[in-house]
C-alpha cells in the first residue's frame, strides 16, 4: 500500500467505475455489431477459384478463342459470368490474354481486322495488340491487355484472375 | 484532455445547461433501488427503453445486409446467419430483443397500473404510453415477415385474413397493407418500408412526448 494521498474523491471514484462498467457494457452491446459490419474488410480477400480453361494438348502457337464459364459468388448472390479469353503457348509457357479491350471494353479478336494480320483487333476504335499483349502506340489502347494467371493440372490448363501486364 | 475539449466547447458555446436539464435532477427515495429494494418495478421503464436502443441499433446494422426482395430476402438473411462474422449474434439480439422489449414493456405497464400512476395529471402520458404500446406490436408484425421463411410467410398470411374481419374497412385494411392482390413481392416492400421508416419514426416521436411529460410532472409519488 503506498502511502501517498492519491486524493480520489467519492464522486470521482464514482465516476470512473460507472464509466467503466458502463463502458465495458456499451462495448459488449456493440462490439458484435461493429463486428458484422467490418466483416468485409477483414474478410481475406477470397483467392480466386482456378477454372478449367482447355488442354494442353490442344494449344499452338496461333492464339485460340476460349469462353470460360464459372460461377461468381457475390455475398448471397450466384452469377453465371463468362470471359473470353485468347490462349496460346509459348515454349513451355501458356499464355491466356483476356479478349477485354483496355481502351474501352469491346471484345478484341485475334486477326479480326485482314488488314492487320498477327494481331488482336478491336473493332469498336480500332484498338490494336500485339499477339504478347502489347497495346500498338497510336491506336486508342493505353495498356496491355490483361493477362491470366495459370496452372497445369493433368495436362489441363486452369486459369485464375487476370491481371493488368 | 477530454476536460479540455469539453471547456473549449463549453467556453463557446455553453453546453452545460442544455445536458444539465436533460441528466440532472433528483432521483426520489421511493423509486431509488438502494433505499428500498422494492423499487425496482421502477426500472422497468428505462430498461424498455434501453432494450429499444439496443433495437435501433442492431436493426441498423442488419439492414447492411438484408434486402427487402422476395428472391433475395431469406437468402441475404441465410447469409448474414451463417457467412458473415457475428452475424447471427447481432440477429438474434434484435431477434430475442423484440420479445424482451414487449415483456418489460408489459411489466413497466403493470407496476404504472398497480401504483396508481396513470391518475391526474398523468392521463396523457398513460394514453402515449398505450399508443407506445401498439406501436411495438407494430413493429413486431411487420418484422415478423421480412426474414421470408414459411413461419414468417403463414404468419403474416394469418395476421392479414385477420385483418380482413373488421366490419366494414377490413377489406381495404388487408388490401392496404397486404399492397397487392397476394402475400407476396409488394407485401414484403411495404412490410419492410413500414419497420424501418414509418414506425421507428412514429416510435421516436412518441417516446420523445412520453420522455418530455415525465420531466414536467415528475415521477408519482409513494403508494
Amino acid at each position: 500500500m503506498s502511502e501517498k494521498n492519491h486524493n480520489v474523491s467519492r464522486r470521482q471514484f464514482l465516476t470512473y467505475t460507472l464509466t467503466g462498467v458502463g463502458g465495458f457494457m456499451a462495448a459488449g452491446m456493440l462490439m458484435p455489431m461493429v463486428r458484422m459490419a467490418v466483416d468485409p474488410v477483414l474478410d481475406a480477400a477470397a483467392e480466386g477459384d482456378m477454372n478449367y480453361l482447355v488442354e494442353f494438348d490442344e494449344l499452338g502457337e496461333e492464339p485460340i478463342r476460349r469462353e470460360l464459364t464459372y460461377e461468381a459468388d457475390d455475398g448471397w448472390y450466384e452469377s453465371e459470368q463468362i470471359e473470353t479469353i485468347y490462349v496460346y503457348r509459348d515454349g513451355d509457357d501458356v499464355v491466356a490474354l483476356s479478349a477485354v479491350c483496355t481502351h474501352l471494353g469491346c471484345t478484341v479478336s485475334w486477326e479480326g481486322s485482314e488488314d492487320y494480320p498477327e494481331m488482336f483487333y478491336c473493332p469498336c476504335h480500332f484498338g490494336l495488340y500485339e499477339r504478347d499483349g502489347t497495346n500498338v502506340e497510336g491506336t486508342p489502347p493505353t495498356e496491355p491487355l490483361h493477362r491470366y494467371e495459370y496452372e497445369i493440372r493433368d495436362g489441363a490448363v486452369y486459369v485464375g484472375q487476370s491481371e493488368p501486364q | 484532455m477530454l476536460q479540455r475539449i469539453y471547456d473549449w466547447v463549453d467556453e463557446r458555446m455553453d453546453i452545460t445547461p442544455l445536458w444539465r436539464d436533460i441528466a440532472d435532477h433528483e432521483v426520489p427515495e421511493h423509486v431509488n433501488p438502494a433505499h428500498h429494494f422494492s423499487a425496482f418495478i421502477y426500472c422497468f421503464g428505462g430498461l424498455t427503453f434501453f432494450v429499444t436502443v439496443i433495437q435501433i441499433l442492431s436493426g441498423m446494422f442488419l439492414t447492411m445486409y438484408y434486402v427487402p426482395d422476395i428472391i433475395n430476402a431469406y437468402e441475404s438473411v441465410y447469409y448474414l446467419q451463417s457467412e458473415v462474422a457475428f452475424g447471427a449474434i447481432v440477429r438474434a439480439m434484435h431477434h430475442w430483443g423484440a420479445s424482451v422489449v414487449i415483456v418489460m414493456m408489459f411489466l413497466h405497464t403493470l407496476r404504472v397500473f398497480f401504483t396508481g400512476a396513470y391518475k391526474k395529471p398523468r392521463e396523457l402520458n398513460w394514453v402515449v404510453g398505450v399508443l407506445i404500446f401498439f406501436v411495438m406490436l407494430g413493429l413486431g408484425l411487420t418484422g415478423y415477415l421480412l426474414p421470408w421463411d414459411m413461419k414468417a410467410y403463414f404468419a403474416t398470411v394469418v395476421a392479414l385474413e385477420i385483418m380482413e374481419t373488421v366490419p366494414i374497412i377490413g377489406e381495404s385494411l388487408r388490401t392496404l397493407l397486404q399492397g397487392g392482390e397476394i402475400v407476396g413481392a409488394q407485401t414484403l416492400a411495404r412490410f419492410f418500408a413500414i419497420h424501418v421508416f414509418f414506425l421507428p419514426g412514429a416510435l421516436l416521436g412518441l417516446l420523445a412526448a412520453h420522455f418530455i411529460m415525465i420531466r414536467r410532472q415528475g415521477i408519482s409519488g409513494p403508494l
